[in-house]
């Protein structure tokens, strides 16, 4: 394989790895510095257990964002030199300012989080893991509008002596259109991801022992009770935001529809696997047969309904593949403008189906915990369990969607993937580092998932131990 | 505009081999200045709020580099290919393994993160010494600014040198910072530790940086009077360092090394500039102007960098001001119970003066002791 092939994979790979992490990390910080202010603001001490709870698991996975973000910010210059020369002028500003404004905001006060808890008065330890939110969510902005300006390049020009685009405007950067969909929609992702993890481990707990507590015997009672609220509670929390951002998402993703379909109409195209441009034009839910649009055995269509997710009217015009791929061949030359239609038109209705049935779980789960209640159904339990893997592999579907759906493209319209490579390594040291990757990756992803079930297994913790006399740093107890 | 980024740039990786030059030397030296589980707790707590926020400056110098430099961070990165690719696994590999060692109390599961703190510190510090060493002597580059002569090519005398300097740097650097922030054994063997791999390490630093300025010829006189300067700052402030360490003045000697670190770093900026990637086969390497962003890419910069540069100093200045007490083997004994349990937090809010009684406390015993 060259090193071109095996550049793509190893950004494909360790990109939506990263990204497993990511959402979840966003999310929760928001959640759990929920859970504090609850907590600070009632003094509930279900909400300090259930801020320690979730607290933990969104430090297990933090850990692993950030390792690996780094490989993310090494890997263009390692990889694709000849991209990073060309688009440093406008791509490096959010890099930068990303790892200025946002990782030391987030890495610092994470530390002042974790250690904090005695060594700062409790609204400004609450402060910090308001910053280490603040801070992920100004990360996904900027990278967002980083990631934004490929997809649509703003704000520069061409300098042909340099042979290189140039920032000529960071505010057009900043405020791209693609930037003002892509973040609520990223951000919406990050939460249903975050509330489905929270809901499927309280309910768990809740329906792991169904029934109410056992009748008072002994000083058992009042202490499973009270975990039972906490769990209620947290479930609650999750299924809620869940539900929302489900919401959010099915509305950001349809403006991200609308704006894909006027600056990458053979996103869009490519999306739907549509051939020949149509007015209006019909959404497949589902195709069998050939996508290259030559046999069609089956398909289950919405009439309209792509006419609509692309132009806001349900007779809107929407281009086809083979009209663009010609209007693309007459403006930059001959070849192949067309992405890999399998999987964009797949990697689109994954992205929404998974979407759609977390949120459809969540909805249940909201039904069983209506007025006080408590679920009890096996199936529900059952269901809970894959929940946290859906919006997991939702999200990850998404960006190859996006980022395949871009393809020849690197910078859309001015720089070829093939042309970004670095052209100085060679396909033994792309290989080498991608194996490497891989196996790493993999052995860290058995560790991570099993420290993350041992924990939320592991349940609420224990609020009634007394401090102990002789502690110094009982921080020290929590983090290290 | 273009010199002023080359002097920031320069100024992130200052920070950043300062910063997490002690935390390496802590993860290289944990099972040496750690003989059981308690006193490993200790070490690990000494850095453990703040090698997170440490680890950014070297994200931010990468970021700066891409944004100001674009060919420069594309020639670099792709030439040190595999070296980075080790850095990349043990950053990973380490920061895991802080994070993820006291989430469980088998020991087993600790030793094996123990490991990976010390491959995680050691590699890095080689990894990034053979870099700059290897980035200030030259490579061959083609017209086009990328280096072709495969992984092999890098292993050159002045690297392997470079890797074993800011080895040896860091473990000093971090061995002061230990005998700063901890009592008791630690502390001592911490202190007899530095004055152990300072000497050597300050020979090698010195005579290493001089033989890299040599190396080039054809430097203007100011330049050349420049670089000797800093090479004679790296000598005095490394050999300060030694000497007050051996004073029992800890903060100055962990100051000293620091001072020492920035000027080491200094020196090798001072040496490129006008060049960022020096040649060996070209007249001229890739220079600062060559390298540049526009004009108004770097006004960009400057405008965050001198609106957020000063707020993360204040901050960052602040954590450390929040966890300045010195951690002793009883303070971090809490750390043995299972995680999860952590102390009543609810009890936390008066504890302040508690602690101080503590720490008082602590500090009699140690007396008697």
């Amino acid at each position: 394989m060259p090193a071109l092939d095996l550049a793509r994979w190893q950004f494909a790979v360790t990109t939506v790895y990263h990204f497993l992490f990511v959402p979840l990390t966003i999310g929760l910080a928001f959640l759990v510095a929920g859970m504090q202010t609850a907590w600070v603001r009632t003094g509930a001490a279900r909400w300090l257990r259930l801020t320690r709870f979730y607290g933990k698991l969104f430090l297990i996975n933090i850990a692993m964002g950030v390792v690996t973000g780094i490989v993310q910010e090494f890997q263009f210059g390692m990889n694709w030199s000849a991209y990073s020369r060309f688009v440093g002028d406008v791509f490096g500003a959010p890099l930068a300012i990303e790892a200025l404004l946002a990782f030391f905001l987030e890495s610092t006060f994470i530390g002042l989080w974790i250690f904090g808890w005695d060594r700062l008065p409790r609204r400004v330890h609450l402060a910090t893991i308001w910053l280490v939110a603040i801070g992920t969510a100004l990360s996904t902005y900027v990278i967002l509008a980083a990631n934004s300006w490929m997809q649509h390049p703003v704000g520069y020009r061409y300098n042909p002596a340099r042979g290189r685009a140039e920032l000529t405007d960071f505010w057009a950067v900043l405020t791209n259109k693609v930037t003002l969909v892509a973040f609520p929609h990223t951000l919406a992702g990050c939460f249903l991801t975050a509330g489905a993890l929270v809901l499927a481990v309280a309910l768990w707990h809740l329906l792991r022992r169904p029934g109410p507590a056992l009748p008072a015997a002994g000083g058992g009672l009042p202490a499973v009770a009270d975990d039972r609220l906490a769990y209620r509670a947290a479930a609650r929390l999750g299924a809620w935001t869940t539900v929302l951002s489900g919401v959010a998402l099915a509305v950001t993703g349809d403006l991200s529809g609308k704006v894909m379909t006027e600056v990458q109409p053979m996103k869009m195209a490519a999306a739907e696997a549509l051939y020949h441009t149509a007015q209006p034009a019909s959404f497949s839910v589902f195709t069998i047969g050939s996508l290259d649009g030559s046999r069609e055995l089956y398909a289950l269509t919405v009439p309209r309904l792509l006419s609509f997710l692309g132009t806001g009217d349900l007779g809107g015009r929407v281009q086809g593949i083979d009209d663009l791929q010609a209007q693309y061949a007459a403006t930059y030359g001959p070849g192949s403008y067309t992405p890999a239609i399998p999987v964009t038109y797949w990697s689109f209705r994954l992205m929404i189906t998974l979407g759609i049935l977390a949120g459809l779980i969540a909805l249940w789960a909201l039904w069983g915990l209506r007025g006080g209640r408590t679920p009890s159904s096996r199936w529900l339990l059952r269901t809970a369990l894959v929940l946290p893997v859906l919006p997991l592999a939702g999200n990850g579907v998404g960006w190859v969607f996006t980022e395949m759906g871009r393809q020849p493209w690197l910078v859309f319209g001015q720089l070829r993937t093939a042309a970004g490579v670095s052209p100085g390594v060679s396909a033994a040291s792309v290989l080498t580092s991608f194996v490497v990757f891989t196996l790493l990756y993999g052995a860290l992803a058995v560790v991570e998932a099993r420290l993350l079930l041992r924990s939320a297994r592991a349940g609420l913790p224990d609020e009634s131990t007394p401090d102990d006399p002789a502690a110094d740093e009982p921080a020290a107890a929590f983090a290290y | 505009m273009i010199t002023t980024w080359f002097v920031l740039i320069a100024g992130l990786w200052t920070g950043y081999f300062i910063l997490e030059g002690f935390d390496f030397g802590v993860g290289v030296l944990l099972p040496v200045l750690g003989r059981d589980e308690r006193e490993r707790q200790v070490l690990l707590t000494t850095i453990g709020p703040v090698w997170d926020g440490n680890e950014v400056w070297v994200i931010t110098a990468a970021g700066a580099t891409f944004a100001a430099f674009p060919d420069w961070y594309a020639g670099l990165f792709s030439a040190f290919y595999l070296p980075l690719l080790a850095i990349l696994v043990a950053l990973i590999l380490r920061g895991l393994a802080l994070e993820y060692r006291g989430k469980r109390p088998d020991p087993p599961w600790r030793r094996r993160w123990d490991r990976a703190i010390v491959a995680g510190s050691l590699v890095p510090a080689l990894g990034w010494g053979l870099v700059f060493a290897d980035l200030a002597h030259g490579l061959p580059l083609s017209t086009g600014h990328e280096y072709r002569a495969g992984p092999l090519g890098l292993l050159t005398l002045a690297g392997i040198l470079g890797g074993l300097a800011l080895l040896g740097l860091c473990a000093t650097h971090g061995a002061l910072f230990l005998a700063l922030k901890t009592t008791g054994a630690p502390r001592v063997r911490a202190a007899a530790l530095a004055a152990r791999v300072g000497w050597p390490t300050t020979g090698l630093t010195v005579a290493l940086l001089v033989a890299l300025v040599d190396a080039r010829s054809g430097r203007a006189a100011v330049a050349t009077v420049v670089l000797a300067v800093l090479v004679v700052v790296v000598a005095l402030a490394l050999t300060g360092a030694l000497l007050a360490n051996r004073a029992g003045r800890e903060g100055w000697a962990f100051a000293g090394t620091a001072l020492g670190i920035a000027a080491t770093v200094a020196t090798v900026f001072a040496a490129l500039y006008p060049e960022v990637l020096p040649a060996t086969n070209l007249p001229v390497g890739l220079t600062v102007s060559g390298a540049a962003a526009s004009p108004y890419a770097l006004k960009i910069m400057s405008w965050a960098a001198a609106l957020f540069a000063p707020l993360v100093l204040l901050y960052q200045g602040w954590t450390y001001w929040v966890f300045r007490r010195r951690i002793g083997v009883s303070g971090a004994r809490l750390a043995e119970r299972p995680s999860g349990t952590p102390g009543a937090a609810g009890t936390l809010g008066g504890s302040a003066q508690l602690a101080e009684l503590r720490e008082l406390r602590l500090h009699l015993r140690e007396l008697a002791a």
